[in-house]
């Protein structure tokens, strides 16, 4: 591997790392569910999104041929991360969780 | 035709999915992702009540460069705010009415709105008239509302409703 796709690489695994653990610490910092829900949504998106172009760029230099499977997981994750994140909230809403801000009166709509 | 070919945008879609997954474009895999991509729309019809028909694929693609910008404009963002400490956030609920009525397109602008991170979609109103979206810090809802509506929304109703 030549020197400056290593630099690359670092740079793109660092960068994902750390939006990933700021994902995670705001888990911990913020104080009410619904404001905890945006820490895992924003790390699927730009951290894990990080990685795994760097993933792909790896195994496409290092591995025989081109990887695909990266392009997989974004698609997946994608799909299901804001849907479980909807589920969460309307589950939230619907048990009366304390909030921040006021919340809306839930509705019982069995899903979109 | 349409009882042959439900979803003729799904099965290119999930042939794609397919290949990817097996990481290899050989003939063999081919034929048998284009059964797949035309066996799994059929044997799930009854999960899809609405046609999925793009108008214009050309509003999509715009959309999508837009929605990627917004991801790593709204992370950055988003961590400031995270290690800013919560109490300077000011999270809000705020509805934003919908213009449009196409289950699909809902469900994507829903998508959209939960990925971009700073929004989450938190609850559809039963009528299909309104979602309410956490806001994790806003101080003018209004300009919210416009900007989705704007942004994601306008773009989704172009490709989705016939013309």
């Amino acid at each position: 591997m030549n020197p400056v796709l290593d630099i690359v690489l670092a740079v793109l695994v660092l960068t994902g790392a750390v939006f990933t653990f700021i994902g995670s610490l705001g888990l911990v910092r913020l104080r009410d569910f619904y404001t905890r829900l945006h820490g895992p949504t924003k790390a699927t998106t730009l951290g894990v999104g990080c990685l795994l172009i760097a993933s792909a760029v790896y195994f496409s230099f290092d591995g025989d041929g081109i990887s695909l499977h990266e392009v997989l997981v974004t698609l997946f994750l994608f799909i299901t991360a804001p849907v479980s994140a909807h589920l969460l909230s309307m589950a939230a809403l619907h048990q009366h969780l304390p909030s921040q801000a006021p919340a809306p009166e839930p509705e019982d709509n069995a899903g979109k | 035709m349409k009882q042959f070919l439900p979803h003729p945008i799904i099965t290119p879609a999930l042939t794609l999915v397919w290949l990817l997954l097996n990481n290899s474009f050989a003939p063999g895999h081919i034929v048998l992702g284009l059964l797949l991509g035309w066996a799994i729309p059929r044997l799930t019809i009854d999960f899809w009540p609405d046609t999925v028909r793009i108008h214009k694929p050309a509003a999509l693609l715009r959309l999508f460069g837009v929605f990627m910008w917004d991801i790593l404009v709204a992370n950055l963002n988003v961590a400031r705010l995270v290690l800013a400490g919560p109490k300077h956030i000011r999270p809000a609920f705020v509805a934003v009415p919908l213009d449009m009525d196409h289950a699909f397109a809902i469900s994507l602008l829903a998508n959209i709105i939960s990925l971009t991170p700073g929004t989450v979609s938190a609850q559809l109103s039963e009528d299909r008239r309104s979602l309410w979206v956490h806001a994790l810090d806003t101080d003018n809802p209004d300009a919210l509302i416009a900007e989705i509506k704007t942004r994601y929304e306008a773009p989704l109703k172009e490709a989705f409703t016939p013309c």
